[in-house]
């Protein structure tokens, strides 16, 4: 069983409440942080502690702060993004349902080492009774002198606000979010200036994930060393995975990333198993985004290895024959499923949620999602593949934001490793209406090797 | 009639507003369009948002422009009860499709489409973060998860019963 340091205590009776979180350990790391270390002694533990940004993009969270701008008489910001809207991914909406306070905690140290007298949690729209939690808990915080002027004696002041959203996936990219903080549409900024330089209203700010600001806490009771510990070589730590699609027990398991995908998938501390004696034909690993996998790539990497639960093993063989952690949203599907269905999906989510800024992600996704649905309905043309192909092609690496890389990967990956399942859709558009391609080879062993 | 928010209402607008630096008041703007589209039957008319620019000294196009990004403001007038399916990936595996399928069914409304009556309107939606719970639906402020035909039965005779209380 791994160890647990963000959702430990999760299940405690009433730890959303401020009496009982303090009674079981909680705001020790304020306390630490505030009278014992310095801000940049925070920043040196967080880069020691190898914590790495827990949103998607995997990124150094101690390097990340380090690269915040100073001037002199600027107000600087931490905006903590919780506008968790990943397909597949629902993990910071459990850890701020359920321990809130764990979240406040993190923020009021990390905006002491960052210098943020005012931070931010955006949250997504639709989590509407999680603002209501989350304000009580600050409201809490305040009462009991974690929060306002002068905290602990210490000097330093903060006060932690929330701000919901209104239905945008786009507001995840932190330019967007910071522009939807502002009141504006969630159009992203181009880059340079970062939001290290020139963030929210012009000023240097640190924008970080629910889970990653948690972790925080962790970091600074047990020491960065300590943390960096736990786990395997650059994925340190713990992290949150949250599990579903075709498993017996969806839900959010906090893993220490030594178990293998296998013993995820499989066992019953985790997701049980797949449902009604069904077989594992592919996997989602990290969110929508990240490449899907047919489940021999999954449990094995193509050099033969077992697939690890962690940043390196997940992305071990690149796109060719391998994915990535992106947000721990872990997607399984079963072999009574259609991959081209569950593609065109996600291509619709993308062309839904694309901003229109740039025109490759604006036009490309909504031929994608035009162009899939035809396939699924059986009026597809198998040159329509090789269209589709293309399409992503040229939408990858010509946008100002991730988003359209993020359109772009499903489906190159559903191509590159499902594209007999396609082909079949074009040759068998009356059976395709009827009946799912099944498992066919996806789960054998590998033969060869793959790229 | 010149809409207005409550006094109450009226200070909550203050509240929100004062939770930025000075000179940003425009960032309380969409907290005020949720407070406005809640306040006044569940939609952005361009009256309502016409007041909201009046209310944080901004200009008619500004609220025009962020009432029309966000995917839950309404700018049409809905049912007094919404009921948002997810569709998305996770949720497609899980049946979504029956799902929607069986409120038209119950309802005779297909997604976009509002009752006679005005009490229900169906919406599909993309990915709510309940993926782990699905399939799943959003009613107000509400998620209701792991749905079956017995609890969408048990929905509709609850937003019926609702209504009926508030008559």
């Amino acid at each position: 069983m791994g160890r647990k340091l963000l959702l430990e205590k999760a299940h405690v009776e009433n730890i959303r409440s401020y009496e009982v979180y303090r009674k079981e350990g909680g705001y020790r790391s304020v306390e630490k942080a505030l009278k014992t270390l310095s801000p940049d002694q925070v920043t040196e533990e967080v880069k020691k502690s190898g914590l790495r940004g827990r949103g998607g993009a995997g990124f150094p969270t101690g390097m990340k702060w380090s690269f915040l701008a100073k001037p002199e008489g600027v107000p600087r910001y931490l905006v903590v993004n919780a506008d968790e809207s990943e397909p597949g991914t629902f993990k910071d909406r459990y850890l701020m349902e359920f321990i809130p306070h764990l979240l406040i905690e993190g923020m009021i140290t990390s905006s002491y080492a960052l210098g943020s007298n005012r931070s931010y949690i955006y949250i997504r729209g639709e989590y509407a009774w999680i603002t209501h939690i989350l304000e009580q808990a600050i409201e809490e915080a305040r009462q009991h002198g974690w929060l306002g002027k002068n905290i602990l004696g210490s000097g330093f002041d903060c006060d932690i606000y929330v701000q919901r959203g209104a239905g945008a996936y786009i507001c995840g990219e932190e330019t967007a979010l910071l522009e939807s903080l502002e009141g504006k549409r969630g159009n992203p900024r181009i880059k340079p200036p970062f939001p290290a330089v020139k963030g929210l209203w012009g000023c240097p700010t640190v924008v970080n994930n629910v889970e990653t600001v948690a972790a925080l806490v962790p970091i600074i009771n047990e020491g960065g060393e300590e943390y960096a510990k736990i786990g395997v070589g650059k994925s340190t730590g713990t992290k949150l995975i949250s599990a579903c699609g075709n498993i017996n027990k969806p839900g959010v398991y906090e893993i220490d990333m030594t178990i293998s995908v296998e013993e995820f998938i499989y066992s019953d501390e985790y997701c049980g198993g797949i449902p009604q004696g069904k077989k594992l034909k592919a996997c989602i690993p990290g969110g929508s985004s990240v490449p899907i996998l047919p489940a021999n790539l999954l449990l094995k990497t193509a050099k033969g290895e077992t697939r690890m639960m962690n940043y390196e093993s997940l992305a071990d063989g690149g796109f060719a024959s391998g994915s990535m952690m992106g947000s721990g949203g872990f997607i399984v599907i079963d072999d009574s499923q259609c991959v081209v269905r569950h593609t065109y999906t996600l291509a619709r989510f993308y062309r839904h949620e694309s901003c229109g800024q740039c025109s490759p992600c604006r036009e490309g996704t909504g031929w994608m999602e035009k162009i899939l649905w035809n396939l699924e309905t059986g009026k597809g043309c198998s040159s329509d593949i090789d269209l589709l192909w293309d399409i992503q092609r040229k939408i990858e690496g010509n946008t100002i934001c991730p988003l359209g890389d993020a359109a772009a990967w499903p489906v190159a990956a559903a191509i590159r490793h499902f594209r007999d399942e396609f082909e079949w859709h074009v040759t068998h558009p009356e059976e395709a209406q009827k009946r799912n391609f099944g498992l066919a080879h996806y789960a054998d062993p590998l033969t060869a090797p793959v790229a | 009639m010149k809409l207005s928010f409550t006094s109450e209402q009226l200070q909550e607008v203050q509240r929100l507003v004062s939770r930025y630096p000075e000179g940003r008041e425009k960032s309380a703007l969409i907290p005020v369009l949720h407070l406005a589209q809640d306040t006044f039957g569940g939609w952005l008319s361009t009256e309502v948002m016409d007041y909201v620019a009046s209310l944080l000294q901004l200009k008619p196009i500004e609220v025009y422009e962020v009432a029309s990004f966000y995917s839950m403001f309404n700018l049409s007038p809905v049912g007094k009860h919404l009921l948002e399916v997810c569709q998305t990936g996770p949720c497609m595996l899980n049946g979504s499709d029956s799902i929607v399928e069986y409120i038209y069914q119950r309802l005779g409304i297909r997604p976009g489409e509002t009752t006679t009556d005005g009490q229900f309107t169906l919406k599909t939606v993309e990915c709510l973060g309940a993926c782990g719970y699905a399939p799943m639906l959003q009613l107000g402020e509400h998620y209701k998860e792991h749905l079956t035909k017995e609890k969408i039965d048990a929905l509709i005779e609850s937003c019926y019963a609702k209504s009926a209380a508030l008559n």
